[in-house]
């Protein structure tokens, strides 16, 4: 019931939104077939198996290999709610949302040829959220809320859990939960880690190490007439202004994770209406987290400065111009109901329109604190996009109120190490999520979270947290989540957002089919893709 | 005597001229430009080159005159300081190991084989990894990987001075080591000495350009040659040319004027020549 | 000859048993791990349970001195282990990088004796003259022109004069093939890199065939050459520049073994898949196993070129005693 409330929710604005776009979509053309898609991926994957990997790296050259249970709509990627790959139709919960029974399609084959029952999704489900011992799930923690899961058919496969929860069926919707072959994983668990045997759209085709993944349209594949590619290729380059010159000079037709704003002009003034370009906010936002533990950031007043000082309003109109940012926001996703709007942003400390008088508070605050001329070491990410060029705008933006920060960049390794031993005195870090998920996706601003860095305690946010969590009433969950967000941001300023990331892909006008999303996580598998050649 | 050397090698005078101004640079960038460095104007990003603006501004803005002029101080800190540490350490093993042969040279070019095995850049890339990014990093990451290359060319140059009749001679009289090596085999490497330490200096603004470059060396908005060729000068580099010319030049001068310069310098000073 | 080679050899072992300690401490020393990095680098939440399974999974959490006893034993049984980044056998991650690096290594070597040879000896017999100038200038600009940046002009020339000639861009291929599988897509890829990296290394080499040719014709042994009437051609050819070539051979046998290892920089310009850039990625990575099997492949590699550097060098100049 709540459910469908928030699809409500959820549909209104994403139907004004998307209007435009699905009527376009609407008069689409017939997909011609064959052609083979060749597109750039700035990095390769470590492993093959999803379950265990975090990085689009991954999914990029994977996914396409591979069925999941749900998904976002391949045809509509931004719409909120989620279609069955695997399962025959949405399930209804049942036992007060506690219940979810999915039916699994019949005749669907591995490509070793060998069936793919319920069992086989149970046992890959088994292995994301009960891994056994020695293997490593990356999102086990995102199903604490579930009790069991089970195949009582080869047909029907049975999660329960443990309360309702509006996190569950976008946790189940991410797009790394492969389903693998039961066979397989009771002889070698580790199996998939280096190997490819999937049921997806694509059949995997070799691999050339730090070059090339290669995919073969699978004959078999249960969508009807899909996929209309006979291949493709994933070409590893890990340089931006590459994978640039690699969409103009043709070498490859697209790439998935998005392209600063200054390339996508330089590639459609290059190739005019050779280029078409699919924008979209990005479920990805750039944080400031000062390090609580540590003199003079264990001061509320120093960190409040810190926020007062940035400059939202400008610095979205000025990078979004060089950098893969844009949007103003709070903690939560810009656009989704649960986020705050404009007026609600103003309310908060460095939100407001008028940046002299936030700027005079710092200042006055810096002054209350003892630091009027704070000096100190802002920690980055040795990555040009968004975090050097964030970095440094947001050291001219503290230059203004007579801070002094300088910038030290290091490599990704090295950069998590510093966060995670507390040494540092203030970090550019980021929260990126597949599935627009709020109620996970703001966990990384708890105390108590894995990947939360500032070292400071707060049992009122976590308080917060979990009625959020616990709550099905949409209204009490919006209530909610503007108190976390304004203790988070504002009254404790243990974290705060500089911009939210915009995905921009100017791709080969011959590749149709592929529709953006808000994460380039999601939607990869390409069995709707189509080459107008 | 200048007036000599001016005559005598005009490319030498023509790299002591690019010294200079960029050294006067360094020292007087205040006076020089009327820009922040630092001052981010996205009013006027990515500008051509014009009066107000004479080779244009970056992605952020800034004036790109204003952060090479800046960037010379940083570039003439890690040259002369690496270059000048890591020869002249070399200077004294190489000429010590070739001297006293035997064991000590023996453990002394297998340690430097070691060292010398590793690709200068990512031995720099390793220290840099360790010790993080920064201007004095960066020096020492440079420091390091000079002096085995120094030591080797030094001791092959005395090595060949060893096996000359006047060494020999200075061992029949009796002189101590010491004075040998100083008196004797120290001057007659001199040359291949300079030669390494003036071409140091160049190399080593070359590699803080690549590490810089890499991401690894000086970090903005610190002005430095490397890096702002790194990110948006690639990115940009049709639609913006300015962004990936400019610096590139600056780098190449300044390393052409003290290669340059040390070149004439050694056909100037090199005793064989007045001979 | 044979006693001095064997005797080398043998040297080679405490060489590389130093690289190997040295690489070891280093990459340890590099704060941070691949399972950290691996698990948050991704920027989704972060499960502490998990980070700790993979650390012992990869044996992180192991002491220092057995993980050294591992990588040693290792060595010594010449098995380099399977990358951690990947979990694939190091020899596969590398098999197909390595040819990439040696044939970019062997073009560019092949451009810069092809250049600097003639040119350092023109310029050494007519110095001090404008040919001299011209020659000078033009190598040092090759030392002084950052790789990377001649790169980035060569990738931007070729860019705007396809353009210009062809009506569309055009720009190398991306994806490597090997040269016997189609030899004109294959060099239509590492042409360029050769000739950035091939031009730089030819300065250096011209450079040092100059000074090492002016010094050698100032010897007794070419002025009495000379005072015997001999032409001056003979005189280059057969007594000079056959002394001469002696630092230059090690130059060129230094700068090679520098290319396999050390075209990092080139590498992530052009967006070469070679040695170079896979050492960058590892070190990055924090990929232990990796970065030292690449380190030690490049040492052997070093270590073996300076061999033969020195085996040449005692067969050009008899004066050298090999046995010494």
């Amino acid at each position: 019931m709540s459910l469908s409330r928030w699809k409500l929710a959820f549909l209104a604005i994403a139907g004004l939104l998307l209007g435009p776009a699905l009527s376009l979509s609407a008069q689409a053309e017939t997909p011609k077939k064959g052609g083979i898609l060749k597109f750039v991926v700035p990095d390769e994957p470590p492993s093959f198996d999803g379950h265990r990997e975090t990085t689009f790296a991954l999914i990029h050259p994977i996914a396409p290999f591979y069925s999941v249970l749900i998904r976002v709509n391949p045809d509509d990627p931004s719409a909120p709610d989620f279609v069955c790959d695997l399962c025959t139709e949405m399930p209804k919960p049942t036992d007060g949302g506690k219940t979810f029974t999915f039916k699994i399609r019949k005749g669907v084959k591995f490509h070793d040829g060998s069936p793919l029952t319920a069992k086989d999704v149970n046992a890959s489900f088994q292995r994301i959220i009960f891994p056994p011992e020695g293997v490593q799930s990356a999102r086990k923690a995102q199903f604490t809320m579930v009790e069991s899961v089970s195949a009582p058919d080869d047909e029907t496969v049975v999660f329960k859990l443990k309360y309702p929860s509006g996190a569950f069926l976008p946790a189940l919707a991410s797009p790394y939960h492969f389903i693998y072959s039961k066979a397989v994983l009771d002889k070698d668990q580790h199996w998939y880690e280096k190997n490819v045997m999937g049921s997806g759209p694509f059949i995997f085709d070799g691999r050339e190490a730090g070059a090339v993944i290669r995919g073969k349209r699978n004959p078999n594949y249960y969508h009807a007439g899909q996929p209309y590619l006979d291949g493709f290729e994933a070409i590893f380059a890990k340089k931006e202004s590459l994978r640039v010159q690699a969409i103009r000079g043709d070498q490859a037709a697209i790439e998935f994770r998005g392209f600063p704003p200054k390339s996508r002009d330089d590639l459609v003034a290059a190739l005019g209406k050779d280029i078409t370009v699919q924008e979209s906010n990005w479920n990805c936002v750039l944080i400031v987290t000062p390090n609580s533990r540590k003199k003079p950031f264990d001061d509320v007043r120093v960190r409040k400065a810190l926020t007062l000082a940035v400059d939202r309003w400008a610095g979205s109109r000025d990078l979004s111009k060089i950098a893969i940012v844009k949007a103003v926001g709070g903690i939560v996703f810009p656009g989704h109901p649960l986020a705050a709007t404009d007026k609600e942003l103003e309310q908060l400390a460095g939100y407001s329109h008028d940046i002299a008088a936030s700027r005079e508070k710092a200042k006055q605050l810096l002054k209350e604190a003892g630091v009027p001329d704070l000096k100190f070491t802002l920690s980055n990410r040795a990555v040009d996009q968004p975090y050097t060029i964030v970095g440094t705008w947001l050291i001219d933006q503290w230059r203004q109120v007579g801070i002094t920060a300088t910038q030290k960049m290091e490599p990704t390794g090295p950069f998590y190490a510093t966060l995670e031993h507390g040494a540092f005195d203030a970090a550019l870090e980021f929260n990126c999520q597949s599935v627009v998920n709020p109620l996970a996706d703001t966990a990384k601003f708890l105390p108590n979270a894995g990947d939360q860095y500032g070292g400071f305690k707060d049992d009122e946010s976590i308080k917060l947290f979990d009625a959020m969590n616990r709550t099905a009433d949409v209204a009490e969950q919006r209530r909610l989540m503007r108190a976390y967000e304004k203790r988070t941001l504002d009254e404790e300023v243990h974290n705060f957002i500089t911009l939210w990331w915009y995905r921009i892909i100017p791709h080969r006008s011959y590749v149709k089919g592929w529709k953006i999303s808000p994460s380039h996580y999601l939607n990869q598998d390409l069995a709707n893709v189509w080459l107008d050649k | 005597m200048i007036w000599q050397f001016i005559i005598r090698n005009p490319l030498g005078a023509a790299g002591a001229l690019i010294v200079v101004v960029m050294i006067a640079m360094a020292i007087f960038a205040e006076e020089v430009t009327r820009y922040d460095p630092l001052a981010n104007n996205f009013g006027d990003m990515l500008s051509p080159p014009s009066v107000d603006y004479w080779l244009g501004t970056d992605q952020y803005g800034r004036d790109q005159f204003t952060r090479i002029v800046f960037g010379a101080r940083t570039a003439l800190l890690v040259g002369f300081a690496s270059a000048f540490i890591g020869a002249t350490l070399g200077l004294v093993l190489g000429v010590a190991s070739a001297y006293f042969g035997g064991w000590f040279d023996l453990i002394f070019q297998r340690v430097m084989d070691v060292l010398m095995a590793f690709p200068l850049i990512i031995l720099a890339l390793a220290v840099v990894s360790i010790f993080g990014t920064g201007t004095l990093n960066v020096i020492f990451a440079i420091t390091i990987p000079f002096i085995p290359r120094c030591a080797r060319v030094v001791r092959s140059s005395a090595l060949a001075v060893r096996e000359m009749p006047y060494i020999d001679a200075a061992r029949a009289c009796g002189f101590s080591h010491g004075r040998i090596v100083l008196r004797h085999m120290v001057p007659n490497v001199m040359a291949p000495y300079l030669i390494i330490m003036t071409a140091a200096v160049g190399q080593a603004i070359l590699i803080e350009a690549s590490l810089s470059y890499l991401g690894l060396g000086v970090q903005e908005p610190t002005p430095a040659w490397g890096l702002m060729l790194r990110g948006g000068a690639e990115d940009y580099a049709e639609s913006a040319p300015w962004v990936a010319i400019f610096p590139g030049i600056a780098i190449s001068l300044a390393v052409f004027g003290f290669n340059l310069f040390g070149d004439s310098l050694r056909d100037w000073l090199d005793p064989k020549m007045k001979v | 000859m044979a006693f001095y080679i064997a005797k080398r050899l043998l040297l080679m072992i405490p060489t590389l048993f130093g690289a190997a300690v040295l690489v070891f401490v280093l990459m340890h020393l590099i704060p941070g791990d691949i399972c950290m990095l691996r698990l948050a680098g991704g920027g989704s939440s972060l499960d502490p349970k998990v980070l700790q399974a993979c650390r012992t999974e990869l044996g992180l959490d192991q002491p220092m001195i057995s993980q050294f006893m591992v990588f040693l034993k290792g060595l010594v049984t010449f098995d380099l282990g399977t990358s951690m980044w990947t979990g694939r056998p190091v020899i596969e991650e590398v098999v197909l990088r390595f040819q990439l690096s040696l044939q970019v290594a062997i073009m560019a070597t092949l451009t810069a004796i092809a250049i600097a040879i003639p040119l350092g000896t023109i310029s050494a017999v007519k110095h001090n003259t404008w040919i001299d100038y011209i020659v000078r200038g033009f190598s040092i600009a090759g030392v002084a022109m950052p790789s990377f940046w001649l790169g980035i002009l060569i990738i931007l020339g070729i860019l705007i004069t396809s353009k210009a000639w062809f009506g569309s861009p055009w720009m190398p291929p991306i994806k490597y093939v090997p040269i016997w599988v189609d030899p004109i897509y294959n060099l239509s890829m590492l042409i360029w890199p050769a000739l950035a990296t091939g031009y730089r290394y030819s300065a250096v080499a011209t450079r040092m065939t100059r000074s090492a040719m002016l010094e050698v014709l100032r010897e007794d042994y070419v002025r009495t050459a000379r005072a015997k009437g001999l032409f001056r051609k003979l005189i280059v050819r057969r007594h000079a520049l056959r002394n001469a070539l002696l630092p230059v051979i090690t130059v060129i046998g230094i700068e090679f073994a520098f290319l396999i290892g050390g075209l990092v920089v080139t590498e992530q310009v052009f967006n070469l898949n070679g040695l170079g850039k896979l050492f960058v990625e590892s070190v990055s990575n924090n990929d232990y196993t990796m970065t030292q099997a690449l380190v030690m492949l490049v040492v052997a590699i070093f270590a073996f070129t300076n061999l033969a550097v020195d085996v040449i060098y005692a067969w050009l100049d008899p004066r050298i005693r090999v046995n010494r």
